[in-house]
C-alpha cells in the first residue's frame, strides 16, 4: 500500500493556501464589482442631475429649451398609467395565485397555466410591446391611451405578481385552513378570512416590487405610441401620455449636453420614487411577515 | 329566565338554518372558483395572444418578402426604397449575438465569483450588505443603465481605444453585462446553497482548502443550476432593449469589431416605432418578423433552461 509522502504533502501544502488567498481576493473583487458600479452610478447621476432640480423642474412641460423643460407631464403620466396597472395586475395576478394554490385540481391544464407563467415570465418586455400595439392599440381601438399603456403592463408584471403570491400563500400552513374548516368556515371564507390576512405581507412586497418594475419599463410603452413631446395632462384613461422612463430616453438621444444633464435630472426623480416604494415594501416584508 | 329561541335551537337545526339563510354565501362559493380560474386563463390567454399577433403580422409580412431572402440575404436595408430594399434578418442577429457574447464575458466570470464568495466565503454579516445592493442593481430601469453607457463608459472607451465609434457595440455590451450581473449571482448563488454542508465537510476532512472545496466540490455539484442561470442571462441579454437603443447604434451590420456601431433586433423595433412607419407597409410589418424571431431565440433559451435544471440537477 503506497503512503502519502509527507514531504510533497508539505511543499505543496504553501502554494496551495496561497493560491486560496489570491482566489479569495478575486472572488471579493467580482463582488465587490457590483457594489462600485452601483456607487459610480449613483454619483455620476446625482451630480450630473442635480442641477436641474428646482421647483421650476416639476412645474413645467417638456421644452426644445433645456432651461424651461419639465418633468410634470411625465410625472402625472406615470400615476395615471399605474393607477391602470396596479388595480389590474393585482387583481388578476393575485386571483390567479389563489386559484393555482386553493382550488386547481391537479390536472394538465393546471401545469399548463403553471409553466405558461413561468414562460411569460422570461418574454422580453418589447414583444409584450408588441401584443399591446396589436391587441389593445388596434385591435380594441383604445388608440394611443394610458388604457392601453396601463393594460400592457400589467400583462407584463402578471407573471412576477402571481409568482410572488404563490409563495406566500403556499407559506400560509395548512393547520390554519384546517382549524378554520372545522370552525364550519366555507373554503372561500376561509381563503378570504384566513389564508389571504397572513399572506398579505408577502403579498403585498411581491407586488410592490412588480410596480416598481413597471414604473421603469420604457420599451413596451413606446411600442405601444407613448408619446415623446407632451406639453398637455392626460385627462381621462383614453388621453395620450408620457411616462418618465421615456421623457428621459427623449432627452438621453438628444446630442446637446444640457439635455444630458436634463436627462440625469429626470433619472434622479425615477429613481428617488423607486427607492420610495422598495423601502415600503422592505418595510412591509420585515414588519408584518410572520414565521410559522 | 327562559332560554332564548336562538339558544334553544339544536346543531342540525342552526345548520339548516344557516344553509337557507346562507344561499347568498353558497352563490358567492360557486361562483369564486370560477373568477379565480378566469383570471389564471387570462396569463394564457396572454399567450396565445403574443403568438397568435406575432403569426398574422409575420404572416402578412412574408407575403411580401421572402421568407428565403428574410433569412438568406445579408443586408437589412427596410428604409430604402423600391428595389433597393432588402430584409435580411442576418445583419440585426449578428449584432444581437455581438451584444450577448460581451455581456457574457463580463456577466459570467463576475456573476459566478460573486455567488461562489457569498455562498462559500461571506459571513452572514457581508452578505447581508451584498445581497440588498445586488437587488438593488437588479431594480435599476433600463433606461438608466442605457445613459450610464452613453455618458460614462463610452467616453472611457473613447479615451483609452483608438477609433470607438460614439454609438458602438461594446460600452452597450459591457452595461447589458453589468445588468445580467445580480442575476447570474443571485441564481447561481441559490444553487450553490443547495449542496448540502456534509458533503463540504468531507472535503475539509480530507484536508481541502476552502477554494478546493469551492471549485471541486460545490461548483461541479451545483452545475446545473450555475449553467441554467447563464442560459437565462443569455436570454435577457438577448431581450435587452433599452441599452442598446441608446448606446449601441442604429446601423445594422454583421461585424465582430465591437468599436463600430451596430443595431440589435429589440433596438430596429424601438426605432421603427420611433418613427413614421404608418400602418400597413411593410416597414411596419417587419417588426413582428423581427419579434417573431427575437421571441423565438429567447424562448428556446428559457425552455433550455428549464430542461437544465431538471435534468442535470443532482438530487441529495
Amino acid at each position: 500500500m503506497k503512503l502519502i509522502n509527507q514531504e510533497t504533502v508539505e511543499k505543496k501544502m504553501t502554494s496551495r493556501l496561497i493560491m486560496n488567498n489570491v482566489q479569495r481576493a478575486i472572488l471579493l473583487m467580482a463582488t465587490l464589482f457590483g457594489l462600485v458600479v452601483l456607487g459610480i452610478l449613483i454619483y455620476r447621476i446625482v451630480t450630473q442631475g442635480i442641477g436641474y432640480i428646482t421647483p421650476e423642474f416639476f412645474m413645467n412641460f417638456a421644452s426644445r429649451f433645456p432651461e424651461k423643460a419639465g418633468i410634470k407631464a411625465a410625472i402625472v403620466g406615470t400615476l395615471w398609467v399605474m393607477a391602470v396597472t396596479a388595480p389590474v395586475s393585482f387583481i388578476l395576478g393575485v386571483g390567479t395565485a389563489i386559484y393555482l394554490e386553493e382550488y386547481a385540481p391537479k390536472n394538465k391544464f393546471t401545469k399548463l397555466i403553471q409553466i405558461n407563467i413561468s414562460n411569460l415570465a422570461g418574454v422580453p418586455s418589447i414583444v409584450f410591446g408588441l401584443l399591446g400595439l396589436t391587441i389593445f392599440v388596434r385591435l380594441l381601438e383604445m388608440g394611443r391611451s394610458v388604457l392601453a399603456g396601463g393594460y400592457t403592463l400589467s400583462l407584463l408584471i402578471l407573471p412576477v405578481i402571481v409568482v410572488a403570491a404563490q409563495e406566500a400563500i403556499r407559506s400560509v400552513p395548512q393547520e390554519l385552513r384546517d382549524a378554520s374548516f372545522a370552525m364550519g368556515a366555507t373554503k372561500w371564507q376561509t381563503i378570504r378570512r384566513v389564508v389571504l390576512p397572513a399572506a398579505v405581507p408577502g403579498i403585498l412586497t411581491g407586488s410592490i416590487l412588480a410596480f416598481s418594475r413597471a414604473i421603469g419599463e420604457t420599451a413596451p410603452l413606446i411600442m405601444i405610441g407613448a408619446l415623446t413631446f407632451i406639453a398637455f395632462l392626460p385627462e381621462s384613461v383614453y388621453s395620450g401620455f408620457t411616462v418618465m422612463p421615456i421623457q428621459i430616453y427623449n432627452w438621453v438621444s438628444r446630442p446637446q449636453a444640457e439635455f444630458q444633464e436634463l436627462a440625469a435630472s429626470g433619472i434622479l426623480v425615477l429613481l428617488v420614487m423607486l427607492i420610495i416604494l422598495n423601502s415600503i415594501a422592505v418595510i412591509i416584508r420585515n414588519k408584518f411577515q410572520k414565521r410559522y | 329566565m327562559g332560554l332564548s329561541n336562538k339558544e334553544n335551537r339544536s346543531v342540525s337545526e342552526m345548520i339548516r338554518h344557516n344553509k337557507r339563510k346562507g344561499s347568498s354565501t353558497q352563490i358567492i362559493e360557486k361562483l369564486v372558483p370560477y373568477f379565480l380560474l378566469f383570471c389564471g386563463i387570462i396569463s394564457i390567454l396572454t399567450t396565445i395572444g403574443i403568438v397568435f399577433t406575432l403569426l398574422v403580422e409575420t404572416f402578412t409580412f412574408f407575403n411580401r418578402v421572402p421568407f428565403i431572402e428574410f433569412i438568406t440575404s445579408k443586408e437589412w436595408l427596410p428604409f430604402y426604397t423600391g428595389e433597393d430594399a432588402s430584409y435580411g434578418i442576418w445583419p440585426l442577429v449578428a449584432g444581437t449575438l455581438l451584444i450577448t457574447g460581451i455581456a457574457m464575458i463580463v456577466a459570467v466570470p463576475i456573476g459566478i465569483g460573486s455567488a461562489i464568495y457569498l455562498s462559500e466565503y461571506a459571513s452572514q454579516r457581508t452578505r447581508q450588505i451584498i445581497k440588498p445592493v445586488l437587488e438593488v442593481l437588479a431594480g435599476i430601469p433600463t433606461i438608466v443603465y442605457g445613459f450610464f453607457a452613453l455618458t460614462f463608459v463610452t467616453p472611457i472607451l473613447r479615451t483609452f481605444i483608438d477609433g470607438v465609434m460614439i454609438y458602438n457595440a461594446l460600452s452597450a455590451g459591457l452595461v447589458v453585462g453589468i445588468m445580467i450581473i445580480p442575476m447570474i449571482a443571485s441564481l447561481s448563488e441559490d444553487a450553490m446553497n443547495s449542496v448540502p454542508n456534509s458533503i463540504r465537510d468531507g472535503a475539509y476532512a480530507m484536508g481541502a482548502t476552502k477554494f478546493e472545496v469551492a471549485t471541486k466540490i460545490v461548483l461541479p455539484a451545483a452545475m446545473s443550476g450555475i449553467i441554467a442561470s447563464v442560459v437565462l442571462g443569455i436570454s435577457r441579454a438577448i431581450g435587452e432593449t433599452m441599452i442598446v437603443a441608446v448606446a449601441a447604434g442604429s446601423s445594422p451590420k454583421a461585424t465582430l469589431d465591437p468599436t463600430e456601431s451596430i443595431q440589435t433586433m429589440t433596438a430596429y423595433i424601438v426605432q421603427v416605432s420611433l418613427g413614421d412607419a404608418g400602418y400597413g407597409t411593410t416597414i411596419y410589418y417587419s417588426i413582428y418578423a423581427v419579434g417573431m424571431t427575437l421571441f423565438v431565440f429567447t424562448l428556446i433559451m428559457n425552455l433550455l433552461a428549464q430542461y437544465i435544471s431538471k435534468r442535470f440537477r443532482e438530487v441529495y
